[in-house]
């Protein structure tokens, strides 16, 4: 999948992967942030 | 650690674990309640799915919880653990105790020094009989539960805006948790009744993990300093969060000479707090520090929608508390090691390898140990029975896993010893999924007391905190120690 330029909405969880890791992917990979979150599921 | 002359070592003195079996408050968890709003047919659906008492003492996770089993017996338990009873299980445990709602109830009215709480007359008259046989209660106790009132004063107390309903049974109407009056009260976002109602069974239930504690670790008068690590938010408009739960606790458990705080770390509280109770004691500032928490009352029935989708019983039906006693070395009890703290720092970043990292692999590194020198690993140790249902997956399991990895990353194990580092040096999930109850410190009991009897070393505690939940910070949080067998003085 091509990334750069997309727009993405970004859902981590806390015992996963979190929000801010993952939105440091997509931007490295050329992608625009739009909403990051953490989920905590207990 | 190479402890100076004036340096005392810290030790787990106790603990003491505490669940208060609600399921007719299920209802008034954040999760049903909202739902319930919404769609009025669940409250039905709800009530037909409630244990009953006998089932949640028989609930092989709640025996780990209290003491009369082993984390590592759930192993050999078939799943699903609620179609697997214990026989012959009771209610008393070495840790502590599940108590039922009616007697918990009791305990709330006890400490309902505002008569925001009304309980029916003759339903009173039959939990003081059932309490005058708890052993730890008091007839001093047994008279603040008063007289109560008729069933119409209730249900005139309930025609008034915001008044929560206390059942048993599911339904059978009992009391009511009324709105504060006076002061400015009455426009109060802050002392509404759900938080009243949520900040009463938090200080009720860890009134109680303190009195157990009390009971088989030492006198009352002893402690000077009671740390508080619920998630409950005690204030009202000026102070939303003010505190002070522990205080609250110690005055109904007979701490005369106590002062206290309360420690806020979301999940990670109890593990903050326990750092902060071994570096009082380590200073000779103190000699008896008492952690204490109560119940997560938001989260009743968090999980309750996959529960109902499985048609199975809402397992998310207890409160549970705790409470920890540190003290100075007495050549016996579990050191807590202060040269073994981890901590995830501001700057660390949220990836699990990063959290991970700060709070295993540095300090095993700083104190020169592998990561398979570590007999167990206490990390979030939620109930797998009442996340998956809900597609929350097992949450311990994926903890233990990613310790691993680090292990296969170290060239500590194979790749395909995985799974093998797990059950040696994991345990199943049995805590209720209380927040920071669960979080590493349900563990302690169990160590301690493999600890005491020579059949364990030492385990690591790690506990991570949500920070980003309160829209404040997107940081995460964690910390860890490390609990080691006492060798004696030296």
């Amino acid at each position: 999948m091509q990334l750069k330029g997309k727009k993405v909405i970004i859902i981590g969880e806390r015992d996963g992967v979190q929000g801010p890791a993952i939105e440091a992917c997509m931007r490295s990979a050329g992608a625009e942030p739009v909403i990051v979150q953490t989920q905590c599921f207990v | 650690m190479n402890y100076s002359s004036n340096q005392v070592k810290p030790v787990l003195k106790g603990v003491s674990y505490f669940l208060a079996h609600v399921p007719s408050m299920i209802r008034h968890g954040s999760k049903p309640s909202r739902e319930i709003v919404k769609d009025s047919s669940l409250l039905p659906s709800i009530l037909s799915h409630l244990e009953t008492f006998d089932q949640a003492v028989a609930y092989p996770p709640n025996q780990v919880f209290i003491g009369n089993l082993d984390p590592d017996d759930l192993l050999r338990i078939p799943s699903p653990w609620y179609k697997n009873p214990i026989p012959n299980s009771s209610r008393w445990g070495s840790f502590g105790e599940i108590m039922p709602e009616e007697e918990f109830y009791g305990m709330m009215k006890i400490c309902d020094e505002f008569q925001l709480l009304l309980l029916e007359e003759g339903f009173l008259q039959e939990i003081a009989l059932k309490l005058k046989g708890h052993p730890l209660f008091t007839s001093e106790d047994i008279q603040k539960l008063d007289k109560g009132v008729s069933l119409e004063q209730i249900e005139k107390g309930l025609s008034e805006e915001g008044t929560m309903p206390i059942y048993i049974q599911g339904d059978r109407l009992v009391g009511c948790l009324q709105r504060a009056r006076g002061g400015g009260a009455e426009e109060d976002p802050n002392l509404v009744p759900d938080i009243l109602l949520e900040n009463l069974t938090t200080r009720a239930s860890g009134v109680m993990a303190l009195r157990h504690l009390i009971a088989k670790t030492g006198e009352a008068q002893e402690i000077d300093y009671l740390l508080g690590c619920g998630e409950e938010a005690v204030g009202d408009r000026y102070n939303r969060g003010g505190g002070n739960m522990a205080k609250a606790i110690g005055e109904s458990c007979g701490c005369t000479r106590a002062t206290g705080s309360d420690v806020k770390a979301f999940c990670c509280a109890p593990v903050h707090a326990i750092v902060m109770a071994a570096s009082l004691i380590a200073s000779n500032i103190f000699n008896n520090v008492v952690l204490v928490a109560g119940g997560s009352f938001a989260k009743l029935g968090m999980k309750f929608q996959g529960h109902l989708r499985h048609d199975m019983p809402i397992l998310e039906d207890v409160l549970a508390a705790i409470a920890i006693w540190v003290s100075p070395d007495d050549g016996k009890s579990p050191v807590i090691r202060l040269d073994s703290i981890g901590k995830h720092e501001i700057s660390s970043g949220s990836a699990q390898q990063a959290i991970l990292d700060k709070l295993v692999i540095q300090p095993l590194d700083r104190l020169g140990l592998k990561l398979t020198q570590i007999d167990k690993y206490a990390t979030e140790m939620h109930n797998p029975e009442l996340t998956e249902p809900q597609g929350s997956g097992n949450v311990p399991r994926i903890n233990y896993r990613t310790i691993g990895s680090f292990a296969v990353m170290r060239n500590e194990i194979q790749r395909e010893d995985l799974d093998h580092f797990v059950e040696v040096h994991g345990m199943p999930g049995f805590s209720p999924t209380q927040g920071h109850i669960a979080s590493a410190v349900p563990v302690l009991g169990h160590s301690a007391r493999k600890m005491m009897a020579g059949e364990m070393e030492n385990t690591m505690f790690l506990a991570k905190g949500s920070l980003f939940l309160g829209r404040v910070t997107q940081l995460s949080d964690g910390i860890s120690f490390l609990l080691e067998r006492n060798k004696g003085r030296v």
